[in-house]
């Protein structure tokens, strides 16, 4: 192209007669115009392919909300089971550890739950429907660790003034037992509440949310 | 310049051969006539020994795809079936998991060889960069491939290293989901890390070995003494006086460099191939579980460096990314090294002592890194972790003027013996 514009006359294999002056503006036009409209057709031929990377309608329809029998748990105990994959913790605190919350305060990041990691019904001191029963993500919000129940207190080893709560192993953040996560730590923020309701006294549905009573 | 066909005039079938394609030329052009300095010392082993690890896991990577399954059902039973019940599967298998530590051992002192004799500065900045390129999606392969025997860790670890996407301001948790292909990481994840490790990154990685020894090639090789052996060319031949053609000067000495390394890796192989839980780590012989997190999570040894500075870095503004960009910033700014040594000395060698010192702490500060790296996260090794990230940057950003405060060496015109 640009030897060809150097030169006094266009050398148009294209079949220009003798002496005719190639048109160099119309054949610039031409090639702009013809790459966009081929860069167009590229970006439809790459959506598909990047599109066949999200979630299939299976995994989809795995995702579906999940009933949990509560009956059977003992005070301070807590039930581990899956939704969507992901590990949801059911735990019934006792009076204590529900005590331990307050203890704590000062030490949490985020102790009035302002950042939106539950839904509206969880936004209270205990970051549950009934104080009683905490249903939350086991999910690290740093980087998706599994973190470990350590109810058990003191625990000189996690926190000078440990209360009861999460300990994540990989990397070392902390959570009390309503999720909420320490100040200084790897994670930035509170523990998942994830939309469930009560069906009854004795279960729970996790995935759904609490209808307004 | 017009391309002369068969030009050394060859007959018979090579002949035949050279009239329709460069097979001599590129034989003389690559090897034989291709006059490398003749001062290489023990540092130059590692260049040749990477591309004999990269065959090495070509060849075992072949083969094990022909037994494996990339499934989440079946990924682990199928990795313990070619260990158990394929003949000579498990020596195939250690054989692919211990050239994954060989690569990075390699290519680490491959690339801190470059460091210390200034290969990377003019006119060898593409070689560098090419080779920043390759270990860049190395990590990506190594990754890939440390995710399919589908452990614990190998679950946990993919969990982990894709939540960095998460990080992303507004669009990170659906772009976890994009290429997860799931809500976690699960069978779809693992089928299209599958293809990456096996299709795509081996394809893109071999096509930049290509370019890093064209580039090489173009402008030839750096020495110990970081001085231009074409300054002084044989005024009949125009060999330059201090080469030696690399085939078979170099291809003899590296041979002496293969055969001791192979003495060493065959003997993980067969006598260590878990490296005392380095090589291949403990929790990966449980199969994944999604609902329970092993008590201590480590990255892959060769990580460890790049881990120990994401783990360093505290949160700030309720986000993890700054940790994120930390670890990245770690391996881009090898990228930037050729533009940011402002030194006018090549080699270590005529550099100043502050310089040469360091150089060698750097090296010690990246093996502390990969070290803390690896163990559980306690205060004491948070605070060397950050200290040791600092200076990991600090080193790079020295080179900048850190030579105005010292005194140089003078080079000589020619290679030293």
């Amino acid at each position: 192209m640009q030897n060809a514009a150097a030169g006094p006359k266009g050398i148009g294999p294209e079949g220009a007669s003798p002496g005719s002056e190639v048109d160099q503006g119309r054949r610039r036009f031409l090639t702009l115009a013809t790459s966009g409209v081929g860069a167009v057709g590229a970006g439809f031929v790459v959506w598909p392919f990047l599109a066949s990377l999200k979630p299939s309608e299976r995994a989809k329809a795995l995702g579906a909300p999940v009933k949990a029998d509560i009956a059977g748990l003992e005070d301070g105990q807590m039930l581990t089971l899956a939704w969507r994959g992901k590990p949801v913790w059911i735990i019934k605190r006792t009076p204590a550890m529900i005590e331990s919350l307050t203890k704590v305060k000062a030490e949490v990041a985020d102790p009035e739950s302002s950042v939106q990691q539950q839904p509206e019904y969880a936004k209270n001191e205990t970051r549950s429907i009934k104080p009683g029963i905490m249903v939350m993500v086991g999910s690290c919000t740093h980087l998706g660790c599994s973190p470990t129940f350590r109810p058990d207190y003191p625990a000189p080893e996690i926190a000078p003034n440990w209360q009861g709560g999460f300990y994540c192993p990989c990397h070392g953040s902390k959570f009390d037992l309503a999720g909420r996560v320490y100040k200084g730590v790897p994670a930035p923020i509170n523990l998942l509440v994830p939309p469930y309701r009560f069906d009854g006294d004795t279960s729970v549905v996790i995935g759904e949310d609490q209808v307004a009573a | 310049m017009a391309i002369v066909p068969n030009p050394y005039k060859t007959t018979g079938v090579l002949g035949w051969i050279d009239d329709r394609f460069p097979l001599t030329k590129l034989y003389r052009d690559h090897l034989s006539q291709y006059y490398a300095p003749k001062n290489f010392n023990f540092w130059y082993y590692f260049g040749s020994l990477a591309l004999l690890v990269l065959v090495n896991q070509l060849i075992s990577g072949i083969l094990l795809a022909m037994h494996y399954k990339p499934s989440a059902a079946e990924a682990f039973g199928s990795v313990e079936y070619i260990m158990r019940d394929v003949p000579w599967g498990n020596i195939i298998r250690y054989m692919h998991s211990t050239g994954a530590s060989a690569f990075f051992i390699v290519v680490y002192l491959h690339m801190y060889r470059g460091l210390i004799y200034g290969s990377y500065k003019k006119p060898r900045e593409l070689i560098w960069v090419f080779g920043c390129l390759i270990f860049l999606v190395l990590m990506a392969e190594a990754f890939c491939g440390y995710v399919l025997p589908w452990g614990q860790m190998s679950y946990w670890g993919a969990q982990v290293i894709i939540s960095l996407f998460g990080t992303i301001p507004f669009i990170g948790p659906d772009i976890v989901t994009w290429v997860q292909g799931d809500y976690i990481p699960a069978d779809a994840t693992l089928n299209r890390l599958f293809s990456l490790h096996v299709v795509a990154l081996p394809f893109v990685l071999v096509g930049l070995v290509v370019a890093h020894l064209i580039a090489l090639h173009e402008v030839g090789s750096n020495n110990p003494d970081g001085v231009d052996i074409k300054k002084f060319k044989d005024p009949e031949t125009h060999i330059p006086l201090d080469g030696i053609g690399f085939h078979p000067y170099y291809t003899v000495k590296d041979l002496v460099g293969v055969s001791v390394f192979l003495i060493i890796f065959v003997g993980v192989i067969c006598f260590a191939p878990d490296g005392g839980g380095y090589l291949l780590e403990k929790p990966n012989f449980q199969e994944a579980n999604p609902l329970v997190t092993p008590p201590h999570i480590t990255p892959a040894w060769y990580f460890g460096a790049f881990y120990a500075m994401l783990r360093a870095t505290p949160s700030m503004f309720s986000s993890a990314l700054p940790g994120v960009i930390v670890m990245f910033g770690a391996v881009l700014i090898l990228f930037t090294l050729p533009w940011l040594d402002r030194n006018p000395v090549k080699s270590i060698r005529y550099k100043g002592n502050l310089t040469k010192a360091l150089t060698l702490l750097f090296a010690i500060d990246f093996v502390m890194l990969n070290y803390l790296g690896m163990q559980p996260p306690s205060e004491l090794y948070t605070l060397l972790s950050r200290i040791g990230s600092v200076y990991y940057f600090g080193f790079f950003v020295s080179l900048l003027f850190i030579h105005n405060f010292e005194t140089a060496k003078p080079v000589p015109e020619r290679v030293t013996e």
